[in-house]
């Protein structure tokens, strides 16, 4: 049933372009000598037609394979849980909107969005407030030392954090900060210094020097130029790496594993689903799992869409340097 | 003004380094210090054991088990994961049939097929691993009631129970929630390569299998090699740890076959405590992680190709 949108996708595409005659600019590797001279003209060549069929159907085969789990978990949401069982692929034959209440009040969703929302609005926060400090003044300041505090910030990329782990556990629960909203912001600010500052740092070298030195000669004190000249200058790199580090902790699931297991209420929305399906499993409520799986994908989806260029240059920036 | 600038200097990292250092360096530092421990991490008393705990690892099979599935992630999933994303990046960019003037040109809507395959990269581990994980059910999956539909009803493999394939599903939905990533980065890549080389290429009678290791790779070459460190990084730490974790039977299960370093780490820790111990295990995927860089960075090494 898959594979029907892929042959009925194509026609249109040829229609729209319809091979036009003349001799293709593209020789084959062999006997096309002859015909190099055949330019202008685009070809609809079969080695062109035949490249796109498989390419497009290539293409297609694997949009299906993303988009049909998460198109099934959206309408599983809506099944109850014999239909579910007795028939995977069929559509609901009535919409339950009553799982996806059962999954945000009774399973607690609700309180795990919030959760969620407020850890990582508040390290968001001070991980681009802190990170940008830190890079600011290793990138633009010479003094003793400099090049040591930087790559003990960068090479915390490289290193196992479940290394880690086992320490800060114990570190958290000596200061008392296990199971806090604010305990769980300082340590994702932490994990998410050394890439913020690795990516501002390589950021506000390349800012102009001159603009910051006119702010100076007018008498604005260091911290003012940064606050006021530098900062604003440094917005696309600071939106890049804000959405970087908004996902990065927003599906955070391996440090509130370890630190955030006292209080049941307390989870975040990635350690909540987890429960949640561990818990259902048992109890058999699948169709609210899934309106739970709904809830936690939805919202992140739709942001996606909207701010798609951003966030796909947000992504990606770090590894194209 | 000397006075001012150093004044401020301190001012700006004091609060930054001391989150770092607190969080970050000093249970990095204290994890090797109680690799050489028999730390329970329950109590606070704990003598010195010396090399005890490396010493355990050789006899430990679950170690070694655990060693083999991180090692075979660490090989198997870059490779498998950055040459899809080559190969779709390739046709979204070169597969196209020809249009006026452009001698090679991507496909039509190739801006769709790149919003779509980059889903999986903004939810979260949890999520994929549960939609997999329904789908790998052998009783009422969606996998085994597609092989019903299509009349292949006497193939019900069990899945994640089977501890023949359990890793290979685990790192099928691993896979799944990379590629679209490598895709978009390596088309942005493509899409800055000057399309007279391909022309000059297909003229001198290359075809676009050619083309593509001849032109695109190398000059991609950059890209890949950061691509492959940090795949090699997911498949060492966070994303093997939640993946096995959330998907595999046990976890880590059937029979050890899904196990991997990060997993076993936290299990020595969490469920056996055992941190001394699990702080040994740490510290070998730390020298794994390592190595993989090391390897990386000499076996990428070459002319770096500027256009």
């Amino acid at each position: 049933m898959s594979a029907q949108t892929d042959p009925a996708d194509l026609p249109g595409v040829t229609k729209e372009h319809p091979p036009p005659p003349g001799a293709s600019r593209l020789p084959g590797p062999r006997g096309g000598q002859g015909r190099k001279d055949g330019a202008g003209s685009g070809g609809g060549s079969g080695e062109g037609r035949v490249l796109n069929v498989f390419s497009h159907g290539v293409l297609v085969i694997w949009g299906l394979l993303v988009t049909m789990p998460l198109l099934w978990a959206v309408v599983s949401s809506f099944k109850d849980d014999t239909e579910i069982f007795g028939s995977p692929w069929g559509l609901p034959s009535v919409l339950h909107f009553d799982n996806w209440a059962r999954a945000w009040d009774k399973a607690h969703m609700g309180q795990y969005f919030l959760n969620s929302l407020i850890v990582v609005g508040g390290s968001l926060i001070g991980t681009m407030l802190l990170g940008a400090m830190a890079a600011y003044v290793l990138a633009r300041f010479d003094f003793p030392g400099n090049r040591f505090l930087y790559f003990l910030f960068v090479g915390g990329m490289g290193f196992p954090v479940i290394l880690a782990l086992v320490p800060l556990f114990f570190v958290m629960k000596n200061m008392a900060l296990l199971d806090t909203y604010h305990g769980l912001i300082l340590v994702y600010i932490a994990y998410s210094l050394p890439f913020t500052v690795f990516f501002l740092s390589g950021f506000f070298k390349t800012l102009p020097t001159s603009v910051a030195e006119a702010a100076l000669i007018d008498g604005a004190s260091h911290t003012r130029t940064f606050f006021q000249v530098m900062l604003p200058m440094a917005k696309p790199g600071l939106i890049s790496v804000g959405i970087f580090n908004f996902l990065g902790q927003w599906n955070q699931y391996l440090l509130p594993t370890v630190l955030n297991v006292g209080d049941p209420d307390r989870k975040m929305l990635t350690q909540g689903l987890v429960a949640l399906a561990v818990s259902q499993g048992y109890k058999g409520d699948w169709s609210g799992l899934f309106a739970g799986l709904t809830i936690a994908m939805l919202p992140v989806l739709a942001a996606y869409i909207i701010f798609q260029r951003q966030v796909v240059a947000g992504l990606t920036a770090g590894a194209l340097k | 003004m000397k006075h001012g600038k150093y004044r401020f200097i301190a001012g700006f990292l004091v609060l930054p380094l001391a989150i770092y250092a607190i969080f970050v360096i000093s249970p990095f530092v204290q994890a090797i210090y109680y690799s050489f421990t028999d730390w329970t991490g329950l109590s606070p008393d704990m003598k010195m054991v010396g090399l005890d705990n490396y010493a355990r690892l050789f006899q430990d099979d679950v170690f070694w088990s655990a060693v083999g599935n991180s090692v075979t992630l660490l090989l198997l999933l870059p490779v498998v994961t950055l040459s899809l994303g080559l190969f779709f990046a390739f046709m979204l960019n070169v597969g196209g049939r020809r249009r006026k003037k452009a001698v090679i040109g991507g496909v039509r809507g190739s801006g769709t097929y790149k919003i779509l395959y980059f889903f999986p990269q903004v939810l979260s581990v949890p999520i994929v691993a549960l939609l997999f994980q329904f789908a790998y059910n052998p009783e009422s999956g969606a996998l085994n009631a597609f092989f019903d539909a299509v009349g292949l009803g006497n193939v019900q493999p069990d899945w994640l129970g089977d501890p023949q394939i359990a890793l290979w599903c685990v790192m099928a939905a691993m896979v799944w929630a990379n590629v679209g990533f490598y895709v978009v980065l390596f088309s942005a890549g493509m899409s800055s390569i000057p399309k007279d080389f391909y022309e000059a290429a297909l003229l001198d009678g290359a075809n676009r299998f050619n083309t593509f290791f001849r032109i695109t790779l190398p000059l991609l070459w950059d890209t890949v090699q950061t691509g492959w460190i940090y795949m090699g990084i997911l498949a060492l730490d966070v994303s093997a740890f939640a993946f096995v974790q959330i998907m595999s039977v046990g976890p880590g299960g059937p029979d050890y076959s899904t196990e991997v370093l990060p997993l076993y780490v936290y299990q020595k820790t969490f469920r056996d405590g055992q941190a001394g111990y699990a702080t040994a295990i740490g510290v070998s995927l730390l020298i794994v992680t390592l190595i993989f860089s090391a390897v990386v960075m000499r076996l990428g090494r070459r002319e770096r190709l500027e256009f």
